[in-house]
C-alpha cells in the first residue's frame, strides 16, 4: 500500500507535469535548444560575421604621407582596404562605425627610413569592433611585410645574412593530449556549469508548483484528507521533481554530444579557435559519466527545492527564495572553470563544486577513481539529509498551514 | 460515528503569543445524524474539522471516528472520511475523471471496483458531460460536483463538510445541500460547519454552538428553542455566544 502510493503520488504528478507549459520548456526545451544554439548556432553565426569582416574591403583613410608616396601606394594597391581621402571628423566617423581606420603615415617616412632614422606609424582604430579590428589586422600585416623588406634591403646594403636576426628560434610543444589540453579543459569545465545549472533549473519550477503552488491553488488540503500518507506524499512529490531534473541533465548532455559532433563537422570558429588540433566531442562513456555523477546531484537539488518551497505560502514567495539560492548553485558550478582550481581531497567533499569539478574532468576523459567514490557518496550523503528535510517539513502543520 | 473527546488545538502566535484555537471540545455524532457546528468566523469550527479529517493533530485530547483514533491510527480514519470544504480545491490540469480516478487509488481501490464506482457517481451526479474536461475549463457547479465525487469515491462512511456553500450560488449551494441530505437518508455519519442559520435549520440534527474554541451549547433545535426560551435559531445563537464574544473582542 505504501510504496503503491508513492507510485500513484507520482503518477498522477507526472501527468500534471506533462500538461504543464512551464514544466516542459525547462526540461525539454531548453536543453534540446541551448547546446545547438551555442555550438551550431552561434558558432556559425560568428564564423559567418568574421568572414564577412574579413573578406569585405575595409574603408580607411591615410593621415600624412604626401611626402613618402611609396608607403601611401603600397597600401592603395591593396585589395582588402578602401582607402577613402581623409576628413576632419575621422575620430567621430570610427566611433560612429561609418570608418574602420586611419593610418597615419609621419611626416618624411620615406627620408627617415633612408636614413635609418626610428619612427612610428600608427593605426587608429575602434578597440573591440570586428570590422576595424578587421581593417587593422589587415593594415598591420601590410606594414609588417613593408617593415620586413626595408629590414632585408639594410641587412643586405651592410652585407649581412637574414639570419642574423635570428641567432636561435622557440617552440613549444604539448605533449598531453590534445582531448586533455588547451581548450579542452575549460570546455569541460563550461559543461560541467551547464549541467549543473540545467539539473537546477529543470527542478526549479515543478518543485516550486507541488508544494508552494498547492497551497495557493487550494489542493494541498485536500490531498490531505485523502489516506495517503504526508510521507510517502513528499516522496511521490520529491521524484517527479528528480525526473525533471534528471531529464534535463540527461537531454542537455546529449543535446550537446550531438551539437558539438556538428559544431566539429561544419567547424564553427569558437570550437576551432579553443580546441588547438582536437575537436570537441563527449563520448558515450564519458556523457554517461557525467550523467551518473549528475544523479546524486540532481536529488540533493530536488529534496531542497522542494523543502524551501513547501515554506513558502505562494509559488511567487517560494521564487523569492530559490533565486538566491540559484547563485548559490551556480557560484561553485563557474568556480569550476576558473583556471588552476583543481580536485583535492577538501574540495571532493565542497557540494557542487566537487561534481562539477569531476565533471570537467570526466567530459576530458580523465577518472580519478578514489574522488569519484568519494564524491559520489559525499553528495548522495548531502542529498540524503536534505530529503529528511524534506519529509520533515512536509510533516510540520507549521509549514503546511503557514498564514 | 464520530465521537470527539477533549479536542484541544494550540497555536504559537508571533504576536499573541500561544492562542488556544479549540478548547476541549466534546460530543458525538452519530450514523444517520447530521451534526451542525455552528459559530462566527474564527470560533474554531475549521480547526475542529481539521482535527477530525486529521488534517490537523490536536494539541490534547482526541477524537475516535469509526472507532479509530484521529492521533493514533490517522490513515485508517482518512481511509473512513469525506471531507469537503471550500478550501479543498481540485488539481487543475486533471480531467474531472483523473481528479476522482486519483483519490479512490489512494483509497486502495483496485481498478475494476474503481471503474465500477466512477461510473455510477458519474451517472449519479449527472457529470458524464465534462467527465474528460480538465478541471481548470469547470464552471463552479461542475467543479463543486467533481470534489462531491471526489470524497465518494470510496463511499466513507463519515463525511465532514468545513463551511460547504460558503461564496456558492444559489442553485450550487442547493446541490450540496441536497447531497448533504442524500449522506444522511444512505445512514452516514455528517458533520458541518456553518454560520447560515437557514442552512442550520434546514438539515441538522443536532446543533453544537462553538465560541473562541469552546462548545458553549449543543442539543437539537428543539431542545434548544426550550432551554433558551426562544424560536428564533439566530437569537439562540446570539444570546449562547453574545458574553463570550463581547469578552473575546473586549
Amino acid at each position: 500500500m505504501s510504496v503503491r502510493n508513492v507510485g500513484i503520488v507520482y503518477r498522477k504528478e507526472l501527468t500534471e507535469a506533462l500538461r504543464d507549459r512551464r514544466t516542459l520548456i525547462a526540461m525539454v526545451v531548453v536543453p534540446l535548444l541551448l547546446f545547438p544554439l551555442l555550438s551550431v548556432g552561434l558558432g556559425s553565426l560568428i564564423t559567418v560575421m568574421v568572414n564577412k569582416a574579413d573578406e569585405e574591403a575595409s574603408t580607411v583613410m591615410i593621415k600624412g604621407g604626401d611626402d613618402s608616396p611609396k608607403i601611401v601606394e603600397g597600401l592603395r594597391q591593396l585589395k582588402t582596404i578602401h582607402v577613402v581621402p581623409l576628413q576632419s571628423d575621422w575620430k567621430s566617423r570610427i566611433v560612429n562605425k561609418d570608418l574602420a581606420v586611419v593610418v597615419e603615415i609621419p611626416e618624411g617616412f620615406d627620408k627617415n627610413i633612408a636614413a635609418e632614422e626610428p619612427q612610428t606609424v600608427v593605426v587608429y582604430g575602434y578597440d573591440g569592433d570586428l570590422k576595424s579590428d578587421s581593417a587593422a589586422k589587415k593594415i598591420t600585416k601590410f606594414l609588417e611585410g613593408y617593415r620586413d623588406d626595408v629590414v632585408k634591403k639594410r641587412l643586405a646594403s651592410h652585407e649581412l645574412p637574414d639570419s642574423v636576426l635570428e641567432p636561435f628560434r622557440t617552440k613549444s610543444e604539448n605533449v598531453a593530449p590534445p582531448e586533455k589540453s588547451g581548450g579542452a579543459l575549460f570546455f569541460g569545465g563550461f559543461i560541467a556549469y551547464i549541467v549543473v545549472f540545467l539539473c537546477f533549473n529543470g527542478g526549479m519550477h515543478p518543485a516550486t508548483d507541488l508544494t508552494a503552488g498547492e497551497k495557493e491553488r487550494g489542493t494541498m488540503e485536500t490531498i490531505l484528507s485523502s489516506p495517503v500518507s504526508r510521507t510517502h506524499l513528499v516522496l511521490g512529490k520529491f521524484l517527479l521533481v528528480l525526473t525533471t531534473s534528471l531529464s534535463t541533465a540527461a537531454l542537455s548532455v546529449i543535446s550537446m554530444g550531438i551539437s558539438f559532433t556538428i559544431a566539429n563537422a561544419l567547424k564553427t570558429r569558437p570550437v576551432q579557435e579553443g580546441a588547438s588540433n582536437a575537436g570537441f566531442h563527449i563520448g558515450f562513456g564519458a556523457a554517461l559519466s557525467v550523467f551518473i555523477m549528475a544523479i546524486p546531484l540532481a536529488v540533493l537539488f530536488a529534496a531542497v527545492l522542494i523543502t524551501i518551497s513547501s515554506f513558502a505560502k505562494t509559488n511567487k514567495e517560494a521564487q523569492s527564495y530559490i533565486v538566491p539560492l540559484m547563485f548559490i548553485v551556480i557560484f561553485p558550478a563557474i568556480a569550476a572553470i576558473i583556471p588552476g582550481i583543481e580536485l583535492t581531497p577538501k574540495l571532493a567533499i565542497v557540494p557542487i563544486l566537487n561534481v562539477s569539478l569531476l565533471c570537467k574532468e570526466l567530459v576530458i576523459g580523465t577518472y580519478h577513481w578514489k574522488y569519484i567514490i568519494l564524491i559520489f557518496l559525499s553528495t548522495c550523503g548531502y542529498a540524503a539529509g536534505a530529503l529528511f528535510l524534506a519529509v520533515k517539513m512536509f510533516q510540520r502543520e507549521s509549514v503546511l498551514f503557514r498564514s | 460515528m464520530i465521537e470527539a473527546r477533549e479536542l484541544c488545538k494550540t497555536f504559537q502566535d508571533k504576536k499573541r503569543g500561544e492562542v488556544r484555537a479549540v478548547d476541549r471540545v466534546s460530543f458525538v455524532c452519530r450514523p444517520g445524524q447530521i451534526y451542525g457546528l455552528l459559530g462566527a468566523n474564527g470560533a474554531g469550527k475549521t480547526t475542529t474539522l481539521r482535527m477530525l479529517a486529521t488534517i490537523l493533530e490536536p494539541s490534547d485530547g482526541t477524537a475516535m471516528i469509526c472507532g479509530y483514533d484521529v492521533v493514533k491510527e490517522p490513515e485508517k480514519v482518512r481511509a473512513r472520511v469525506g471531507f469537503l470544504s471550500t478550501a479543498t480545491a481540485l488539481y487543475p490540469r486533471l480531467t474531472a475523471q483523473e481528479m476522482v480516478e486519483y483519490f479512490g487509488r489512494l483509497n486502495g481501490l483496485d481498478e475494476a471496483t474503481l471503474k465500477k464506482r466512477v461510473d455510477e457517481i458519474f451517472d449519479r451526479l449527472d457529470m458524464n458531460g465534462f467527465r474528460d474536461r480538465r478541471c481548470d475549463k469547470l464552471s463552479t457547479g461542475m467543479k463543486q460536483k467533481t470534489s462531491i465525487a471526489r470524497t465518494l469515491v470510496h463511499n466513507p462512511p463519515v463525511m465532514i463538510f468545513d463551511e460547504p456553500t460558503l461564496g456558492l450560488d444559489i442553485m450550487t449551494a442547493r446541490t450540496i445541500i441536497a447531497f448533504i441530505c442524500e449522506c444522511r437518508d444512505q445512514g452516514k455519519t455528517v458533520i458541518f460547519s456553518t454560520h447560515v442559520m437557514s442552512e442550520v435549520e434546514k438539515l441538522c440534527d443536532v446543533i453544537g454552538i462553538i465560541q473562541n474554541g469552546k462548545l458553549l451549547a449543543e442539543g437539537s433545535l428543539a431542545q434548544l428553542r426550550e432551554r433558551h426560551g426562544e424560536q428564533d435559531l439566530e437569537e439562540i445563537f446570539v444570546k449562547v455566544v453574545a458574553p463570550h464574544y463581547a469578552s473575546a473582542e473586549g
